[in-house]
């Protein structure tokens, strides 16, 4: 029984579900295949075009367990993506490696200065963090076309194409940027008192300034780190797609990265943080997507099912229902104890 | 960089207002002071589009900057109502999409409009309720419950259909198309439904009990309830005022495109939130006018028009807009922190 109370038990056990539902409803869906010697398959093309959301949602992590919420990420793709193709298409010879490198490299310091911006809009300013970054999210879109000078930019680069669709050894470089991604933010929030900190700046920003923690170096840093993800991120979109589209690069994904971290057992409210929640989340969104494929739906009619998760997970969190379950476990003597709920709830 | 320009530009008109020429004068009408300032910048635009280009303030002009904005100015009053009891409302854009193509797809099989503009106002109603409670019983944020409304309501709009429909309703071509012109100047039925939603919603929220129950669970949802007000039925209603305004706009929409189209209004809620705040309502709720919120449209609609006089790129707009809601964020900011120092 103590598994069940472990807080990344339903996460892990709604990823599961949804991976058994795919498999039964499409035998071909767990299939791995292995073509000169890579790896080919839907469990394959999972890891790898999860690694936009997976950057996105980590640094979404960081920001709401600030106590925040960056809606920004979206639009910081977009410029990212278009930096780095616009610095590619201008160059004299796309194909060499210098230039990519060069292009990658102030893509993501693009996305860093856009997370500067605002981590000091929210932390030095103090303006609330919806509304902070709703201005970069409405401006950043229109940055990113004026990048590309309104056209969709289309290159060809061989050394640029391989970030989203190369391989390494037997599985896709995108699966590994995001596996380091994760490895080194957990490093630095769970090795270091980082994590602690963020989490005491989200539970209570007035206790924990005045415990001495320094919250507005702490906050600030999380929109930063929100801020490179959201950049790598938008190199690799670019990267899949080789076409800077200032509209399409991102759209929406702020809403699907704050929905894979609440799926993830993170709460908005801030505090408790789980960076493994949000890499079960992010994989519980891909999959559903799959699902909702593989059932014939059109994808444009994918929000739909999108909405019925939201509903149902924010009830899932929601007290009063905990309150009904309880009633309901009491009357059938299951005997719910309403301490380890308790202690559920906090840990949700 | 004339985004730039355009902070500093507008940051001087606003700055014997914030920063106090005369304290009392912004102590005590600091909560018409961010609207005080929306009208100088819609005034600046104005007078400024004027001489530069000579032939801005004519009357064809002016109509159609109230017709090319009616959806929005309608989304505006619903949105205010949510902003001042402070929520949020994202699913604004999406709920018109989806009453606008819905309502499309029912005139185009030949069901009569006294059917088809209840059931458009209904199922923006239904969306907004569902918002309504989920905020309110289950305690659910009002940013993610909006965000269930506007998952749903995009995605119901592509189950409606995938393709845009035309319409070719002889009431709803009326609403459209019909003009009533005073001179240089021409209404529609379609903006005279957008000036009378801002009416209705002006009286409402000042001149009613709801409307002042509203400002109070802003201000405070502790007091309004230890006041004995009802805070429960108050808040699902601003939702549901909110979904019923989305209705509507997809009916304005629909009449104004002559067609509903599954992808309408794709980040009209940012453009709506951007819009009432720059109308001079506080993001935390508490303050806030109707009437500001028109004005905010016109601000937004008149930076549309000018970017288009000079065949600027159309992206100007929302990095203009950004600034400019950037700059009101700040005078809000500084205008709470003077109030709550005085307090």
């Amino acid at each position: 029984m103590r598994i069940l109370r472990h807080r990344l038990f339903w996460p892990a056990a709604a990823l599961v579900t949804l991976l058994i539902v795919n498999t039964i409803a499409n035998p071909n869906f767990a299939r791995v295949t292995i073509r000169d010697g890579q790896l080919y398959g839907n469990p394959i093309t999972i890891l790898r075009d999860s690694a936009p959301l997976m950057l996105v949602a980590l640094g979404m992590t960081l920001v709401i367990a600030t106590r925040g919420i960056d809606l920004s990420v979206g639009a910081i793709m977009a410029v990212s993506g278009a930096v780095a193709l616009t610095i590619i298409d201008d160059s004299p010879n796309p194909g060499s490696v210098g230039t990519v490198v060069v292009a990658v490299i102030v893509a993501v310091l693009v996305g860093l200065v856009l997370g500067v911006w605002n981590g000091f809009l929210v932390s030095v300013i103090g303006i609330q963090p919806i509304i902070a970054t709703l201005v970069l999210m409405l401006a950043g879109r229109g940055v990113a076309l004026l990048i590309t000078g309104g056209q969709i930019t289309t290159v060809n680069s061989a050394p640029y194409k391989f970030i989203a669709s190369g391989y390494l050894i037997i599985l896709p470089i995108a699966f590994f940027i995001w596996v380091a991604a994760v490895l080194v933010v957990s490093m630095l929030e769970r090795r270091t008192a980082l994590g602690m900190l963020t989490e005491s700046v989200g539970i209570n920003p007035e206790a924990s300034r005045l415990a001495g923690v320094r919250s507005r170096g702490i906050i600030w840093s999380a929109y930063i780190a929100s801020g490179i993800l959201a950049g790598i991120a938008g190199v690799i979109y670019a990267s899949n797609t080789m076409a800077a589209d200032a509209n399409s690069a991102g759209y929406l994904i702020e809403l699907y990265a704050i929905l894979a971290v609440v799926l993830g057992g993170t709460s908005l409210m801030g505090g408790k943080f789980s960076i493994a929640g949000t890499v079960i989340g992010v994989m519980t969104v891909q999959a559903l997507e799959k699902a909702i494929l593989f059932l014939g739906v059109p994808p444009a009619q994918a929000p739909v099912f999108f909405a019925v998760v939201v509903v149902v997970v924010v009830l899932l969190q929601a007290p009063r229902v905990h309150t009904w379950g309880r009633a309901v476990g009491r009357r059938m003597g299951v005997g719910a104890k309403p301490r380890t709920d308790d202690r559920k709830e906090v840990a949700a | 960089m004339s985004a730039t320009d355009t902070t500093t530009r507008s940051s001087a008109a606003a700055e014997p207002g914030a920063k106090g020429m005369i304290g009392t004068f912004t102590s005590r009408y600091a909560s018409v002071l961010p609207t005080f300032a929306a009208i100088t910048i819609l005034i600046a635009l104005l007078v400024g589009a004027e001489i530069y280009f000579g032939n801005f303030l004519t009357g064809r002009n002016m109509s159609a900057l109230l017709l090319d904005n009616a959806y929005l100015m309608v989304l505006a009053v619903g949105m205010t109502f949510v902003i001042v009891t402070a929520g949020i409302d994202l699913s604004v854009g999406s709920v018109m999409a989806f009453t606008g193509i819905f309502g499309a797809s029912l005139f185009a099989s030949g069901v009569p409009f006294v059917i088809v503009i209840p059931v458009m106002l209904l199922s923006g109603v239904a969306i907004g309720l569902l918002i309504g409670v989920l905020v309110q019983y289950f305690n659910v944020q009002p940013f993610i419950a909006s965000l269930a409304g506007l998952f749903l309501g995009r995605g119901l709009a592509y189950v409606v259909s995938l393709q845009s429909i035309r319409v070719e309703d002889p009431v709803l071509s009326w609403l459209g198309s019909t003009r009533f012109t005073l001179g240089d100047f021409y209404i529609a039925p379609t903006g005279v439904i957008a000036l009378l939603t801002v009416i209705i919603g002006a009286l409402v929220m000042h001149f009613t009990r709801f409307g002042r129950t509203v400002y109070a669970v802003g201000g405070s949802e502790q007091s309004a309830r230890l006041m004995g007000l009802n805070v429960a039925r108050t808040k699902v209603m601003v939702y549901v005022i909110s979904g019923l305004c989305g209705g509507l706009a997809g009916l304005v929409l629909t009449a104004y495109t002559g067609s509903g189209y599954p992808r309408n209004g794709i980040g009209t809620e940012l453009d709506v939130i951007a819009v009432v705040v720059i109308g001079g309502t506080l993001l935390s709720g508490g303050r806030g006018y109707v009437l500001g919120s028109m004005i905010g449209v016109f601000v937004f609609g008149t930076i549309k028009t000018i970017i288009n006089f000079m065949g600027a790129e159309q992206s100007w707009t929302h990095i203009i807009v950004g600034a400019l809601l950037l700059l009101f964020i700040v005078v809000q900011r500084a205008i709470v922190a003077r109030s709550d120092r005085s307090r």
